[in-house]
């Protein structure tokens, strides 16, 4: 690891000053950026603890609308009594997520913008291209073992998949992402995240010296009866194959779907929403054929790069699996 | 040369004042410097739960956290776990009781990461326990071992609670 200045930031303003000089990173959890530091991907020269910002860390569930703080920890948000009865879909993405002890210690802001699992990525020592880390370098994973690499929005200079699950689920039912630099902006959780394109260094919206404090979700009935499922290698502490963040709402007769929200993770670079199958799913017959054949949708344009054709079959049983328990027939 | 800067650490009530590298980790520190080598290191990187302690009463990673990050905190580790006259805490005694290791270097991190489990309330059934312990990785594949232990503590600790 290289060396670095350590400060600890006490106000929001203090933090953001402190950003302002180059080199500098924000470390809240750190279950992400020591880890890259460790493994010589980050190389900050000064780190920020922003643990102990105040009045960072609330939740609040309105009759409108969910408010999370950047600085609210994995386990805390999904263990919320107020979430799991307006969003279960929130609280499993989050619970289903890594372990115990690192949702003690993540955060909401950090969680959004952890580090891709590409293995390429995380190995600078043994591979020095990537695109990601060094713009140009060319992409190890496109030629490599790409089993767990991503099928949908893929470009010629990167096919890494974004790993999280919680960021799914808030773009699946228009999550806004709160960030303050300047000014405070609101960003659509669907906008914040960017395909790689040719530049698969930026993964966000989020510029330089600003900092996320927080997050909203509207409430509605679909995010009501939502449902986060999470297919993987195996059955706990692992990162998805394939996940989808869904949420019903059934019209007064109990079978007409009225509103569908469905995303994916697992296997796009970026949480990937499908407003086309939602569309397709609109005023139909909430029954397994009829989502089956809609869920095939899920992987239009899909793109195997040798080892992960597997994810194109396994991505829309995913999604209409996710649909049924979330509908209630399964 | 890189600097080092004096930290104050509070483990298991006692305080320890150490002068650091900043990059130094929670569990470099605890190890190394505190020569605290109950918590043991494991992959380094956050996957293996052998370096679980509490900070402020929460299972955390000493490997992903900075000393600097915990100083001001209240950390205890395994060796703070059994009472001053040496009775071993209800989760250690199960541990052996129910023969829950083999080689035993992921042990005090098991162990942590059980009374956690145990006092979040997520050890109501045998699934609930794979679940919030699946963060501690046993090589020598104890596992039904350990559940068995944890079910077993978390029920006698109920039992201690409703006296």
């Amino acid at each position: 690891m290289n060396h670095f200045d350590y400060l600890r930031a006490d106000a929001v303003e203090s933090a953001l000053a402190e950003a302002a000089q180059p080199g500098t990173r924000f470390l809240a959890g750190g279950t992400t950026l020591i880890d890259l530091m460790k493994l010589n991907v980050e190389h900050p020269t000064r780190v920020v603890d922003i643990t102990r910002l105040p009045g960072l860390d609330t939740i609040t569930v309105s009759a409108t609308r969910i408010r999370i703080g950047a600085l609210a920890k994995m386990s805390k948000v999904a263990d919320h009594a107020g979430i799991k009865e307006a969003a279960p879909a929130f609280s499993e993405s989050l619970w289903r997520a890594a372990s115990a002890q690192l949702r003690n210690m993540a955060t909401i802001g950090g969680n959004l913008l952890q580090r891709t699992r590409c293995t390429y990525f995380r190995d600078p020592g043994a591979y020095p291209n990537c695109n990601k880390r060094t713009p140009g370098s060319g992409c190890a994973a496109l030629e490599g073992i790409n089993r767990n690499h991503a099928v949908l929005g893929t470009s010629a200079h990167c096919i890494a998949v974004y790993p999280g699950d919680f960021a799914v689920a808030l773009v699946a039912f228009d999550g806004n992402i709160i960030v303050r630099g300047q000014t405070e902006r609101i960003i659509a959780a669907d906008s914040f995240f960017l395909l790689p394109g040719g530049t698969p260094q930026r993964e966000n919206s989020l510029l330089p010296g600003e900092i996320i404090v927080g997050v909203e979700i509207p409430r509605s009935a679909a995010l009501q009866r939502s449902h986060y499922l999470k297919v993987r290698d195996r059955a706990s502490y692992e990162f998805a194959a394939a996940s989808a963040a869904v949420g019903i709402e059934l019209e007064a007769d109990g079978r007409t779907i009225r509103d569908v929200r469905i995303a994916m993770g697992g296997v796009a670079t970026k949480p990937w929403r499908l407003r086309t199958v939602e569309t397709a799913l609109r005023g139909k017959t909430l029954d397994e054929a009829t989502l089956r054949l809609a869920a095939a949708g899920a992987v239009s344009g899909a793109r195997s790069h040798g080892h992960n054709t597997f994810k194109i079959a396994l991505a829309p049983k995913v999604v209409a699996r996710a649909l049924m328990k979330a509908g209630g027939i399964v | 040369m890189p600097s080092v800067y004096p930290i104050s650490l509070s483990v298991n009530g006692a305080r320890h004042d150490l002068k650091l590298d900043p990059r130094t980790t929670l569990l470099d520190a605890l190890r190394e410097h505190a020569s605290l080598t109950g918590t043991k290191k494991g992959c380094d990187h956050g996957q293996c739960g052998a370096c679980t302690v509490h900070v402020d009463g929460e299972r955390i990673l000493s490997c992903l956290t900075l000393a600097a990050q915990a100083s001001g905190r209240r950390i205890q580790t395994i060796e703070g776990l059994a009472s001053a006259d040496g009775v071993l805490h209800v989760v250690q005694a199960a541990f052996i009781e129910h023969d829950a290791f083999q080689c035993g270097y992921c042990t005090p991190g098991q162990i942590m990461s059980a009374v956690s489990c145990i006092r979040e309330g997520h050890a109501g059934s045998d699934d609930e326990i794979r679940e919030y312990m699946s963060g501690n990785i046993c090589r020598c594949g104890a596992y039904p071992h350990i559940v068995a232990a944890v079910r077993d503590a978390a029920s006698r600790l109920k039992k201690e609670v409703s006296l």
